[in-house]
């Protein structure tokens, strides 16, 4: 006899089957990747990685392995899209991170979403529209916010600016820290000028339309920049009302080299979301082509519940007996 | 409708002198004078709920969003980089953390230097930026005998008039960084509750650049 059985939800779980009904609903195919890689693999990568800590182990061949991570090296490394495509794929996986916050090491589950390939403006594009809806789609009816900078703004008026130096600047800035940014600038003898554009820049918040005269006005004198604030409007202006522009949202410059954001819950302290554009990844790993993609921590949902019910899931049996 | 920010203050003589810049900002709490066992004072009208913490947990409470500000000073948020925004500098608790010893102390480069201190990190940085070897000694009070009983060459500490350091027989030889009072602020409240957070912040900024004048 058939028959269904009803079973109970965590948030997280409810949350990822939404994010799984979204991705597939818009064409993204599953991806799995291995719970562990070799360590050399990470440790040409690490500043790409949110902690250079990484907990490792000797497998039974006396190789060094480390368990992941992080999932959008493992994608990239492995998803190979075909000549001139875009390969778009979804995961749900856990990682292993110590935030150095006195806890060590811990499992964090993610769901998130990889275009690897000839990604163009339209694909980054739907992926952040895809982060917008995914923020939807796991927050409870709580408020949602998607912060969306371009790091070629910020690129573009830093010039050519020592790496080291441009990294510490970039600190400064993911903190608002507009004294940190001018003492920076002027220990490197970068002009008080740029410095000022740099803290002129935190102070922009809005929408795009709130933010494009500003940021004209600011930068649009640098073809780089210019150029950047195009693409960060034509992607704004696809995507729906819940989009900030924060230039504090930022990744390391040798990596992410466009588009960036990140995704808030109104009553979750942290980012649930963040991702961007990538090449700069791909090509440090020797690959010519573009990378977009994001990352949702379903393990946050769980901590920092809303108001709602958990909820429950259903499925269809055959009656138990075995016929 | 107006979004009431929640505020950590620093506890103790900062604190007091914190709510003084908040109230000439517009934010006063009047109940916040007579506090008897009352642990969280609350001004409706003016959109604010202030409660004090140990200084140096403040940055903790706004890093988890229990408060959505708070007040913290530069060597708390150097220390323990906490993923927090810092907005303002509110140019109170002024002071500075130097490099400290005996009088008579030269550097003997051909072994890693002692250095007694409460701030571990700002200490390893400071010297790594120098390129320099360091022992790190970590104590929690009372710096300054350090030096005088042989436990460290240096300490790398606060100093504010420099007394207590004269009194112990040591001069400030190097500063690593000024120090001051910072308005910080949790990531998310910045995003939900942007339009008073950023009003309050440049308030502050304001009320704290008219104390100076």
């Amino acid at each position: 006899m058939n028959g269904s059985v009803k079973f109970s939800l965590s948030r997280a779980e409810r949350a990822v089957f939404a994010l799984r009904a979204l991705y597939e609903s818009r064409g993204y195919e599953r991806f799995k990747v291995n719970k562990f890689e070799e360590y050399d693999f990470y440790a040409g990568c690490k500043s790409f990685l949110t902690s250079e800590n990484v907990l490792t182990f000797t497998d039974s061949g006396g190789r060094l392995m480390a368990l992941k991570p992080d999932v959008t090296l493992s994608v990239v490394k492995n998803a190979d899209p075909d000549a001139g495509g875009v390969r778009k794929v979804y995961y749900n996986e856990s990682v292993y991170r110590d935030y150095g916050d006195g806890n060590g090491f811990r499992e964090i589950t993610q769901t998130g979403l990889e275009c690897v390939g000839a990604v163009d403006e339209a694909t980054v594009a739907e992926a952040v529209r895809l982060a917008e809806e995914s923020l939807a789609a796991v927050s409870e009816g709580r408020e949602t916010v998607l912060t969306v900078s371009h790091m070629g703004v910020v690129s573009g008026v830093l010039g050519g600016v020592d790496p080291s130096v441009r990294d510490e600047i970039r600190g400064y800035m993911e903190n608002k820290n507009a004294d940190g940014v001018r003492r920076a600038a002027a220990g490197a003898g970068v002009g008080g000028a740029v410095a000022e554009k740099l803290v002129s820049l935190l102070s922009v918040y809005g929408s795009f339309d709130d933010a494009e005269g500003e940021l004209l006005r600011l930068c649009g004198d640098i073809p780089e920049c210019a150029a950047a604030v195009a693409e960060l409007g034509a992607v704004c202006r696809s995507a729906g009302d819940r989009i900030r522009i924060d230039f504090s949202v930022a990744g390391d410059m040798n990596y992410y080299t466009g588009i960036v954001f990140r995704g808030y819950v109104n009553g979750i302290p942290k980012s649930v979301l963040s991702g961007g554009r990538y090449d700069g990844l791909l090509r440090g790993m020797g690959r010519a082509r573009g990378g977009v993609g994001f990352a949702v921590m379903t393990d946050l949902l769980e901590a920092y519940p809303g108001a709602g019910n958990a909820g429950y899931g259903t499925f269809l049996t055959d009656g138990g007996d075995g016929k | 409708m107006k979004k009431t920010i929640n505020v950590a203050l620093p506890k103790g003589r900062l604190g007091d002198r914190v709510y003084s810049l908040f109230e000439r900002a517009g934010y006063a709490c009047p109940s916040i004078l007579d506090p008897g066992r009352k642990l969280l004072f609350e001004n409706e009208e003016a959109g604010v709920r202030y409660f004090s913490v140990k200084p140096s947990d403040v940055p903790i409470y706004v890093e988890r969003g229990v408060a959505d500000v708070g007040v913290a000073g530069a060597d708390i948020l150097l220390e323990y980089s906490p993923d927090v925004y810092e907005l303002c500098d509110l140019r109170l608790g002024r002071c500075r953390m130097a490099v400290a010893a005996k009088k008579d102390f030269r550097d003997d480069n051909s072994r890693p230097l002692r250095v007694a201190t409460k701030y571990p990190a700002i200490a390893r940085e400071y010297y790594r930026s120098l390129g320099r070897d360091i022992d790190v000694i970590k104590l929690n009070g009372s710096i300054e005998i350090a030096p005088l009983l042989g436990l460290s060459d240096v300490i790398v500490d606060i100093v504010e008039t420099g007394k207590t350091l004269a009194e112990n027989g040591l001069v400030p030889f190097a500063t690593v960084t000024e120090i001051s009072a910072r308005l910080i602020a949790n990531k998310v409240s910045y995003e939900f509750k942007n339009k008073e957070i950023r009003e309050m912040a440049s308030r502050a900024e304001a009320a704290a650049v008219g104390g100076e004048k």
